[in-house]
């Protein structure tokens, strides 16, 4: 990950999705994203699911995606995949704007059939649930081998070799016979294992994880995190890993970015945000996490209240109604929308407390607890 | 379980034998319910004469006959008989034939013998085996329509949901399962036959002319069809908009997969599953009488002869429709269950 340029983060009010944006000036990272935004219009309203979001990732590389349900983690990583846009099924409302440049490749204004053709390929995904993301009337073998075959022309025998070479690969025993099986015949570890195995068996550039532990047993969880780091070493591929479970990035993530309403309120490298967090949204994650190498002294402190509604984002920060210190801005936190501004080296947060104050707070408030 | 697999291997593959097995077993407990059904209906039509305070040898030969010609009826058809030995005779002659006499004549019924009309005195299982292939022709070919136009109307309306296709098409589908057979059948009816004259919409056997049998088969197939399209419509848009929504689903796209790939194989696989379950469910339970198409279209099927035989209070002939019906239904149950087992392999027979 290079320096971030900080992005004019869209304030949603000035630049109306689907609007062009100007200076499509083609970047140097692997992936970028910037200013990106999907709203679905709803009976209720809009829902802006993400509003104005920017990020860079390197080869390579692996960039964990922080945020509570609802906090356009999920939504980002399916605009990224192109997915809000795949299928005239229910002919997804969504309305997307910004850029996502993917080696060059500007894709939310491409045509969805080339989107498609990188789909797969050049970008794969892991989902939640293994169980119910394989289709149940399908051999694993067989999903993969449709996975492979998609992109290569290759018979099914071919295929079929891969999808066995690429079992093994993620550890399935007996991956020639397992191949034959249907996903509930497998456990849950081993569902997870066969999608990794179906994602990367093209041997994407990118891959996409979204919350890839959650459904799992705690043993089985730190395998896959193991697996996952071990192949992105192998194949050289870029990770994007969204979790709402810091202490999975903490184990994965080079960078890290924390979403909160549908935009980034901090980001930077991984030990900064865990060591030295600015933003007093990441401090509520820090605080809610149950630490085992420490002593237990007191309770766990949740960050209090609901999540923000999507519709009617809180005016100025999104954060402002559970902030315990939004007070302390002086009235900014509920007229101003943040921007992102640089706090250290490649560490940036969207608050409005003045760094004295922020520092003030961490080391004499929340750390002494963490 | 033929097989058990290793340690984390929760699979426990179902060799031939386990669905052997299983088959014998579920035949033997088809075999328990139809006579459990025979009894009753049995038990039903012979008890309510006694109850009723009437002679049922009286439904062989009026009531006006004279005592020794009841007397002799009811010593040839055994009617004075305890009701188990009658069930009993029943049974028997149901597997092996009977024989009714009466000292003087000996009447043979072979097996599978339903006794006889009330009415007519025709042995039934004839009149069954001559109806049968009726209403088996008009389940079948109506069917065949129904399950094209039904499932394709529910795809194309869960795929366009939300446009005027698809609120027009449900529509249709709402006013077909709304709208009875004997009024649907009776426009058609007005219509194509007494209106613009087409087709004289009589049943003539497919033997004697196989246009005429088309001719007369046509509208009882398309009014049938128009109510189970309706409903198949129905179903299969419900199930394709659960599958659409389904993770496995977002899946296939996310691999790359065609739009057309993902639907036709990805969905369609995963809907065409109740859809199979609830087709054998129906065409057991038509095979054993359409009786408002039959009746509406005047088809001399299985349905037709137990409105008849209803109305004559023909007490053989509803209990031979009876057990027929019950013959079809259990039948069709006992393959939809193995059917199941062949596309849904979660599905274990055990």
């Amino acid at each position: 990950m290079t320096d971030l340029p900080i992005q004019k983060s869209g304030t949603g009010a000035d630049s109306a999705p689907n609007e062009p944006v100007a200076g499509k000036a083609k970047p140097t990272a692997f992936l970028e994203v910037r200013d990106l935004k999907v709203h679905f219009p709803t009976d209720d309203g809009l829902v802006k699911s993400v509003d104005g979001l920017s990020f860079q990732l390197e080869k390579g590389k692996t960039l964990g995606i922080v945020g509570e349900s609802g906090s356009g983690k999920s939504v980002t990583s399916l605009a990224i995949m192109g997915l809000h846009r795949a299928g005239q099924y229910g002919r997804s409302k969504a309305r997307m704007s910004g850029e996502i440049w993917l080696e060059g490749r500007e894709l939310i204004s491409a045509d969805p059939d080339e989107v498609r053709r990188l789909r797969g390929k050049d970008v794969a995904m892991i989902f939640q649930d293994p169980l119910s993301a394989m289709h149940p009337y399908f051999t694993v073998g067989a999903q993969i081998v449709e996975a492979y075959r998609v992109h290569h022309d290759v018979s099914k025998a071919v295929a079929r070799k891969r999808a066995i070479e690429m079992l093994d690969r993620v550890g399935i025993p007996q991956p020639d016979k397992r191949v034959d099986d249907y996903p509930h015949q497998f456990s849950g570890g081993m569902r997870q294992r066969a999608m990794i195995a179906m994602a990367l068996s093209n041997n994407p550039d990118l891959l996409i994880a979204d919350e890839p532990t959650t459904a799992l047993d705690v043993t089985v969880q730190a395998q896959i995190l193991d697996l996952i780091r071990d192949l992105q070493k192998e194949f050289g591929s870029a990770v994007i890993i969204i979790t709402h479970d810091l202490g999975v990035v903490a184990e994965l993530a080079d960078d890290i970015l924390v979403m909160y309403g549908g935009r980034c309120v901090e980001r930077g490298p991984a030990d900064k945000v865990f060591y030295e967090p600015q933003h007093p949204y990441t401090w509520g994650l820090l605080g809610s996490m149950p630490r085992l190498d420490r002593e237990r002294t007191e309770r766990l402190n949740p960050v209090k209240g609901s999540p923000p509604s999507l519709i009617n984002v809180p005016s100025g920060c999104a954060f402002h109604p559970r902030c315990p210190y939004a007070e302390l801005t002086g009235g900014a936190s509920t007229t101003v929308v943040p921007e992102l501004s640089e706090v250290g080296s490649r560490h940036h947060a969207a608050c409005h407390l003045s760094a004295a104050d922020r520092e003030r707070i961490w080391t004499e408030e929340i750390a002494p607890k963490l | 379980m033929a097989a058990c697999g290793g340690p984390g291997n929760p699979r426990a593959a179902a060799g031939p034998s386990t669905v052997l097995a299983y088959i014998i077993r579920r035949l033997f407990a088809v075999v328990v319910m139809l006579l459990v059904i025979t009894l009753v209906t049995f038990g039903i039509f012979f008890l309510i004469p006694k109850w009723v305070g009437v002679d049922p040898a009286t439904y062989f030969i009026g009531k006006q006959a004279d005592p020794a010609s009841l007397e002799g009826i009811r010593k040839k058809m055994g009617l004075d008989d305890p009701i188990l030995v009658q069930f009993g005779k029943f049974l028997w002659g149901l597997v092996a034939g009977r024989d009714y006499a009466n000292g003087t004549d000996v009447t043979h019924c072979s097996a599978p013998c339903f006794g006889y009309s009330f009415r007519n005195e025709q042995a039934i299982w004839p009149v069954l085996t001559d109806r049968l292939p009726v209403t088996m022709q008009l389940a079948a070919g109506a069917c065949v329509i129904w399950v094209v136009v039904g499932v394709g109307t529910g795809v194309v309306s869960a795929l366009k949901r939300g446009s005027a296709l698809d609120r027009t098409l449900m529509t249709v589908a709402l006013a077909g399962v709304s709208l009875p057979i004997y009024f649907t059948g009776m426009i058609a009816l007005a219509v194509v036959v007494y209106g613009l004259g087409w087709i004289d919409g009589q049943y003539v056997p497919f033997g004697e002319s196989a246009s005429g049998w088309f001719g007369g088969m046509l509208l009882p197939w398309v009014t049938l069809a128009f109510l189970y399209a309706a409903m198949y419509a129905r179903m299969t848009r419900a199930t394709m908009l659960e599958i659409m929504g389904e993770d496995y689903i977002r899946t296939a796209r996310a691999k790359g997969l065609r739009e057309p790939v993902v639907i036709g194989k990805h969905a369609m696989r995963s809907t065409m599953t109740p859809v199979l379950t609830i087709l054998g469910m129906d065409l057991g339970a038509l095979v054993g009488g359409a009786i408002l198409t039959e009746t509406t279209f005047s088809l001399p099927g299985i349905g037709q002869a137990a409105v008849k035989a209803i109305s004559d209070k023909d007490f053989p002939l509803i209990l031979g429709v009876t057990l027929i019906a019950a013959v079809a239904v259990v039948v069709a149950n006992l393959l939809v269950d193995l059917l199941y087992a062949v596309v849904d392999p979660r599905v274990r027979l055990s």
